[in-house]
């Protein structure tokens, strides 16, 4: 429908280098008017520094190459003229302020006035008209921590609205956000199609840019490999997998064949409190065990409890312990604080690696022995000759890309982080690994390599436990896969009976299923 | 210019820890040569006649400063777990009066009194240390509250009198080391002192080197080894002459003992053990470290217990040097102390500094308010420039991290395990611009 649209934007030779990197070279993107516009590339292709070339957060004269916008030459020297322009950028981590209301982030840095003073009244009509736009029916002075990570998404994008956007730019939309809050958000981009408004998203959710992009850039190592045009030249995702990476890859998931031994990890009737309202119950009567050798998914609504399952058993470090019962190789051990489950053979690996699961001031080295520092220290003395060694071991076998160990993490990208959060808990040799959302902001190729790490941790005869919210990856990777939903297990399917349509209804109901 | 480059890398940026505190070292020896410079200028006198390097000087500068460089110790690992001391000034006072008072009406002999006034600190730090860590009051408001409490209760107890110490206690603050031995024409104990010093300064460059040797990674160039201990030992046999060949009857001064050693102890502990590493953990991502099995209630506990602890010594350091307890005693250290810290490349956020960086800073802070008044400034000015010093020094460091470019005071500072990576890595989407993230100190 779009193909002879007129172009809204187009970038020609953007090249952009930072001290040492050329993140950027001669990069070429068009964009038609109206269309959904994906930008495809694994992390590090350079996708979000072109966004922030275009978006101004890096001004003009940063970079070479020249932006022409609306048919005339854009110099932005900061994303406050880009938005005056109509250009409006929803990053990845929302930029919303927790304990404002949805009304006045809506209208943050951009408040109707009346005489100098902003004028609530109007400012609280315009918030339900935009809201009404994106779909969001919620008391507009509800405050934003109220609320789900989805409707926050949508704030988000009110909020773009009320800047009068034209061109909508998404990083990431999805990641964070559960099938339903997704699907309703991509349901919501075909709206603004409709209605003329034109977007350009970023997502490593290939299934989600076929059904939804009408073009995509794809970038590799700072450079346009490609435009392709989704309706005419029928993409599919190994299509754009194959621009991505630069070869076909023939599975998503490494060949495996598990080795599953006994049960030796179980909890009983596991009932743990919300940490500040506590008439609210997160864990009701859970109930589940591990084998040797087993991949265990936990499948899950966003908001289902699957974390807070996770991080109470990791010795209570979520909510209120109630009752409920551990046992491992047959015995009930306690497990009062993070020490004594990192003493009992149990490692977490957190859903936000940024937020919870590394220190980003540390190097390599420094994170990977971080949760046993005993391992490396005599008498309480570090020894950093072994705790180098120890780095560089893991380094190698997980094959991290980083020049030493020596390296500092924030300089990684996502899945190099993720491996160095990986190489932190094997190297506390643990018996039962709980790895939240181990893939989550990941591109394909590193995507593909944790996999082959879950796996070798399995064959190694550790029991893993993996909670993602993708089921496709669930499915692919999991010998057995319990259903979340609302604190409760409601249901358990060995690898061969599940397929997502069965998860999802399993996901979604409150009636317990029968367990084998 | 490469080999410049290389020696700026391996002596400012380079991988062992010896390098950056070479560095430290070297920008400290800069400001000194400046006042020697300017002091001699001023009264018309040849470069070695200045009067920062003369041993009266550097000997009463060690003195005047110990105290605050002590509470520096322990404010470094406060504010790097990421909460400040404000009380540090007060508790030093209440510390001081009790003390004092213990020796002069119950007549508490004065090395039990020292140890009465440690255990003070204990208690008041563990108080303190329970509203942080086990209440969650900001470290902010409880010491806050703590230098109005301590303050008060200094002069309540004093009832805003001086108390005189006794001749044995002042020498932890007025002493020095005694004469022994043949004459030299020196003082004996400080030459040794200063032989030892070299000596360690030679074996650590050989431990550092032979570490990196044992990771397999490249140590340092030979020659930047060389060059670096080459001119330590210089500067450590220049130092050491200056305070052994001063007045007869002054050498090195016991509270500069004082402070070597908890240098090296906590120097140590901050660097080399499982438990100082906890710290910068819990200042780096304290819910991260929470979650990698530290004991987040314990740590704080002990970071304000043990600021107490030192304050309650440096505040007996300062009783033992004006021989008397006051209820003016400790007033406004604690912005010394923190001013010494930020200078010397902490974050205020926490998780980064060094003891050896605030030690750096804090005697930037000395040099800088000895020299101004050797030059004659007032006091007034003093103060004015001191405050603008912390101010520029601190903003040219976040204006240099926020552009990516080399941070001087970062590159000083920076403890041994925050290296600069010598070639960028493979980045992320987001991690390739310049880390905006980390406040600078």
């Amino acid at each position: 429908m779009t193909t002879n649209a007129p172009i809204l934007l187009e970038m020609r030779d953007i090249t952009k280098e930072f001290p040492g990197v050329k993140a950027l070279s001669d990069v070429n993107l068009v964009v038609k008017a109206g269309e959904i516009h994906a930008i495809c590339g694994e992390n590090g292709a350079g996708k979000s520094t072109l966004m922030k070339v275009l978006s101004g957060v890096y001004p003009y004269g940063t970079y070479s190459g020249d932006i022409v916008y609306q048919g005339s030459p854009a110099r932005f020297s900061d994303i406050r003229q880009s938005e005056n322009a109509g250009i409006v950028i929803i990053h990845q981590e929302l930029a919303l302020i927790p304990d404002m209301s949805i009304t006045e982030n809506i209208f943050l840095g951009n408040e109707p006035r009346r005489r100098g003073a902003i004028d609530w009244k109007s400012a609280q009509r315009q918030a339900l008209d935009l809201m009404a736009r994106v779909g969001l029916s919620e008391d507009p002075d509800t405050l934003i921590k109220d609320i789900g990570v989805g409707k926050q998404q949508l704030v988000e994008i009110a909020k773009a609205f009320a800047k009068d956007v034209k061109l909508l730019i998404l990083d990431e939309p999805t990641a964070a956000l559960n099938e339903a809050d997704s699907q309703h958000l991509l349901d919501l981009l075909r709206g603004f199609r409709e209605r003329g408004v034109t977007s350009i998203m970023i997502s490593h959710k290939l299934n989600e840019i076929e059904a939804i992009s009408d073009s995509i850039t794809i970038l590799r190592d700072g450079k346009t490999v490609e435009t392709l045009d989704v309706r005419g030249d029928g993409v599919d995702e190994d299509r754009i997998v194959r621009g991505m990476v630069g070869r076909e890859l023939s599975s998503r998931f490494p060949d495996h064949t598990p080795n599953i031994g006994e049960v030796f990890f179980e909890v009983r009737d596991w009932n743990v409190r919300h940490p500040i309202s506590a008439d609210r119950q997160v864990c009701k009567h859970e109930s589940f065990n591990v084998r040797k050798g087993e991949i265990v998914g936990f499948a899950g609504l966003m908001g289902a409890g699957r974390t807070e399952l996770a991080m109470s058993i990791f010795g209570r470090s979520y909510g209120v312990f109630e009752s409920g019962q551990i046992f491992k190789d047959g015995k009930e051990i306690k497990l009062k604080s993070v020490a004594d489950a990192i003493d009992n053979g149990l490692a977490y690996v957190s859903e936000d690696r940024k937020a919870i699961g590394l220190n980003l001031l540390d190097d390599i080295k420094t994170s990977t022995v971080a949760a046993k520092l005993s391992k490396i220290s005599h008498h309480g003395v570090l020894n950093e000759v072994e705790e180098y060694d120890a780095a560089e071991a893991y380094r190698k076998e997980l094959r991290t890309k980083a020049p030493t160990v020596d390296e500092g993490v924030s300089k990684l990208s996502g899945g190099n982080q993720q491996k160095v959060v990986l190489a932190k808990w094997m190297f506390t040799d643990p018996d039962l690994l709980i790895l939240d959302e181990p893939t989550r902001g990941i591109d394909v190729g590193a995507k593909y390599e944790i996999y082959g790490i879950i796996q070798r941790l399995a064959d190694q005869g550790k029991g893993v436990i993996v909670i993602s919210s993708e089921l496709p990856e669930l499915i692919g990777l999991c010998d057995r896969i319990y259903t979340v939903f609302e604190g409760q297990i409601t249901g358990e399917l060995a690898r061969e009976q599940a397929d997502p349509e069965t998860l999802m209804k399993q996901m979604t109901s409150t009636k317990k299923m029968q367990t084998r | 210019m490469s080999r410049f480059k290389d020696l700026q890398k391996n002596l400012f940026g380079g991988t062992t820890s010896n390098a950056r505190q070479f560095g430290m070292i070297f920008t400290l020896v800069a400001i000194v040569l400046l006042f020697q410079f300017l002091t001699a200028n001023n009264l018309g006198v040849g470069f070695g006649d200045g009067l920062t390097l003369r041993s009266d000087n550097l000997i009463a500068l060690f003195q005047q400063n110990s105290y605050i460089l002590i509470l520096a110790i322990g404010m470094l690992m406060v504010i790097v777990a990421g909460h400040i001391d404000l009380s540090v000034g007060s508790v030093a006072a209440f510390t001081g009066i009790l003390v004092a008072k213990s020796m002069a009406d119950w007549s508490l002999p004065w090395p039990v009194a020292i140890l009465f006034g440690l255990a003070i600190g204990a208690v008041i730090g563990a108080w303190q240390g329970f509203w942080v860590a086990y209440v969650g009051v900001p470290a902010f408001i409880v010491t806050l509250a703590g230098m109005l409490l301590w303050r008060g209760a200094n002069q309540y107890v004093g009832n805003a009198d001086t108390i005189p110490v006794p001749k044995g206690f002042q020498d932890i603050g007025a002493g020095f080391l005694p004469e022994v031995g043949p004459d030299t024409g020196y003082n004996n104990l400080t030459l040794l002192l200063g032989l030892a010093a070299c000596l360690a300064v030679v074996w650590r460059e050989l431990q550092a080197r032979k570490t990196r040797k044992d990771m397999n990674a490249e140590p340092a160039p030979l020659w930047v080894s060389i060059f670096r201990m080459a001119v330590m030992v210089a500067v450590l046999i220049f130092v050491t002459l200056r305070f052994a060949g001063g007045r007869v009857g002054t050498s090195f001064p016991i509270s500069g003992l004082i402070l070597v050693a908890l240098v090296l102890i906590y120097g140590f502990y901050t660097r080399n053990t499982a438990g100082g590493r906890h710290i910068y953990a819990v200042g780096g991502n304290s819910r991260a470290a929470e979650l990698s099995g530290v004991k987040l209630k314990r740590v704080n506990f002990f970071v304000m217990m043990n600021m107490s602890i030192l304050a309650s010594l440096a505040g007996m350091i300062f009783v033992a040097r004006s021989a008397a307890s006051g209820p003016q005693d400790g007033l406004s250290w604690e912005l010394d102390a923190i001013a010494a810290v930020f200078i010397g490349g902490a974050a205020v956020s926490g998780g980064i500094g060094t003891i050896s960086g605030s030690i750096v800073g804090g005697l930037v802070m000395a040099v800088l308010n000895n020299g101004l008044q050797l030059l004659g400034v007032g006091s007034d000015r003093v103060q004015i420039i001191k405050g603008l010093v912390l101010l520029l020094a601190v903003a040219l460091d976040v204006y240099n991290k926020s552009q990516g470019r080399f941070s001087i005071i970062g590159s000083l500072t920076r403890p041994f395990r925050r290296d600069e990576p010598s070639k960028p890595a493979p980045t992320s989407d987001t991690g390739n611009e310049p880390a905006k993230t980390t406040v600078a100190g």
